[in-house]
This record gives C-alpha cells, structure tokens and sequence, in this order.
C-alpha cells in the first residue's frame, strides 16, 4: 500500500463540485476572527488551477470597484466550506491570464451551453 | 531516551489546526522487538537493543539467527542500541507507535543523501568569489584565500574545502509529530528528515 497515498486521502476534499478556469465561482470561506468564525464569499472567475493532489490550488479573479483583486485558494483546504458555480465559462486554455489586460466588454466569456 | 527504528517513505503535505499546509514525511514505522537488554552488571553500563523489520531467513547469518531466536523473533535488517532507554523492557517486547503522542517533539536521524564530490558553494554554503565578469575567469564557485602566506606557510587542517559532501549521519531536532495511524503503523513528522525514500531512520524522544 502507498503509505503517502493513504495519508493523503484523508485530507483531500471529495465533495467539491467541478469547475475549470473559466467558470464563474462563489466560492464559501471561513474566517476566524479570534473565537468568532464567520463565511466570506468571494465571487469571480476561475483563472487557473495548478498542481496536483494536496498542493493543488486555483486562483479567482473579480473585479473590486474598478480594480481587479486575485485570490489563491487551496483546493483541499478545510477552511472552504463549500463552492458555488454559478456559471461555466467557455475558455480556449487552461491559464486565462489574458483576462488581466482587459476590461469592460472585452472581459466577457461566452457561457458554455 | 526512548528510540524508534522506521523507515521513510516520502513527504506530503496536511493541514494544520490554523488551516495551514505544513510540509510533513510520512514514516512507515512497524512495531520494534527488543533484541537484548544490557545492565551494568553483564555489560558495564544500560542499553537496550532494539530491532526492526524482517528480513529473509536465508539471508542472515547463523550468529544473527541465534541471537533473534534469544528474542524469539524472526531475523531483523535493522538493529540500533539505545543507551538508557526510558522505559520498562523485557526481552522479545514489542515496542508500537504509542510510545509516541500526537503533537510531541522528536529528534530524527539518519543517513543524509550522498551528493559526490561537491564545491565549497554547496558543501560549506561559500558565496564564491563574487563576480563572473569584471576580469574573473573561472572563479565563479572556487574557495578564495585557504589562509595566510609565509606565516604560517601551510594550510591549517580542518580548513573547509571540496570533497564527498553527504551520505553521513545526521540528527533533525525538535520535528512534531503530526499524525500517528495506529492501525497502519504510520507516523507523520513535521518538516523533512535525514536520507532517501526506504532509508532507515532512528526516531528519538
């Protein structure tokens, strides 16, 4: 048996839905200010996802009052209480980091049907 | 002290309480046999010989075959003596993870990973002689000065230069056990630690 494997699984999150760069997302985070925890949702676009297993990580990307704000979230973390996809984007590759140079109607993604 | 043979078996990552992604080793650590307990009367001073994982009949020696079958176990790879061990052994006990809690520090040793023949830059952490324009030729890694001219006119010994870097024995100290599967003897130490994948390691507390 791969020990690392089984060490692994335990903490890797299974009941996350799928989604891809692209998508839109809300995603639901936990937040301990001393003993109180609270659920902030930061919604925006998907616009990567790299590495694998524990590591794996995606990064979200809104637009914030005219200023356009990123956030890396683990995957497996378990400060994420659950994700929300609200739509799926139609995108030609993986890392849409094209999306930082534009704005307004040219920020659009066709919704995939 | 309380000593524990394993063998490692890679690193990962977990989750700590805060929510953190803390890099950890995973070490397969199946139970120990006490192989022999030294005392002050029979030997001159206090130890106990530990031994861990099996290893083929054919392949051990007749002394080694005679001294497990003291212990009446099967034959061991790895045995390792610990000088006043902490706990109350007879001879043929078993030693679990459970001597090991959740959360404690532990020191970890083992063989690190032989590197060959290395430069001062990687074996002593030199910063090399700086630049590799400006007039410098082929100095870019190299020791600089070894040490003084015709005073003493020789090179003091101990002076760090290039040479086998690795493959020796090192202690990591004060990693925290971050996980301990009983059911599985698996234990998961914080950090990373001494040696290559299916190295052995000695687990000191």
């Amino acid at each position: 048996m791969d020990l690392v494997k089984h060490i692994e699984a335990s903490q890797i999150r299974t009941d996350l839905p799928e989604f891809n760069s692209g998508d839109t997302v809300s995603v639901h985070y936990t937040i301990k200010e001393g003993e109180k925890e609270r659920i902030q949702v930061f919604q925006g676009t998907v616009i990567q996802r790299r590495n694998t297993g524990m590591d794996e990580t995606f990064t979200v990307r809104k637009m914030s009052s005219g200023v356009g704000v990123e956030r890396i979230f683990p995957l497996n973390s378990p400060f994420i209480d659950k994700i929300v996809v609200d739509r799926k984007g139609k995108v030609r590759r993986a890392r849409i980091f094209y999306l930082r140079d534009r704005t307004g109607k040219k920020a659009r993604i066709k919704e995939k049907r | 002290m309380l000593g524990f043979i394993g063998k490692k078996v890679g690193m990962t990552s977990v989750f700590t309480e805060s929510g953190k992604l803390e890099a950890c080793t995973v070490v397969e650590a199946l139970p120990n046999v006490i192989t022999q307990i030294k005392t002050v009367d029979t030997d001159g001073y206090n130890a106990v010989q530990i031994a861990a994982f099996d290893k083929k009949e054919k392949s051990a020696t007749k002394a080694e075959l005679g001294h497990f079958a003291k212990a009446k176990t099967a034959p061991k790879r790895m045995v390792a003596e610990i000088r006043d061990f902490d706990k109350e052994v007879n001879l043929g006990d078993s030693l679990g993870i459970d001597i090991f809690v959740e959360g404690e520090f532990v020191d970890v040793a083992g063989t690190s990973k032989g590197k060959g023949f290395q430069g001062v830059v990687k074996r002593h952490g030199f910063s090399g002689v700086g630049e590799s324009t400006h007039g410098q030729h082929n100095r870019l890694r190299a020791p600089g000065s070894l040490g003084a001219g015709s005073t003493p006119s020789r090179v003091f010994k101990g002076t760090r230069m290039a040479g086998r870097t690795g493959g020796t024995k090192v202690k990591m100290q004060n990693l925290r056990v971050l996980k301990i599967d009983a059911e599985n003897n698996v234990l998961v130490i914080s950090g990373a630690i001494p040696g290559h994948k299916g190295s052995y390691i000695m687990i000191e507390k």
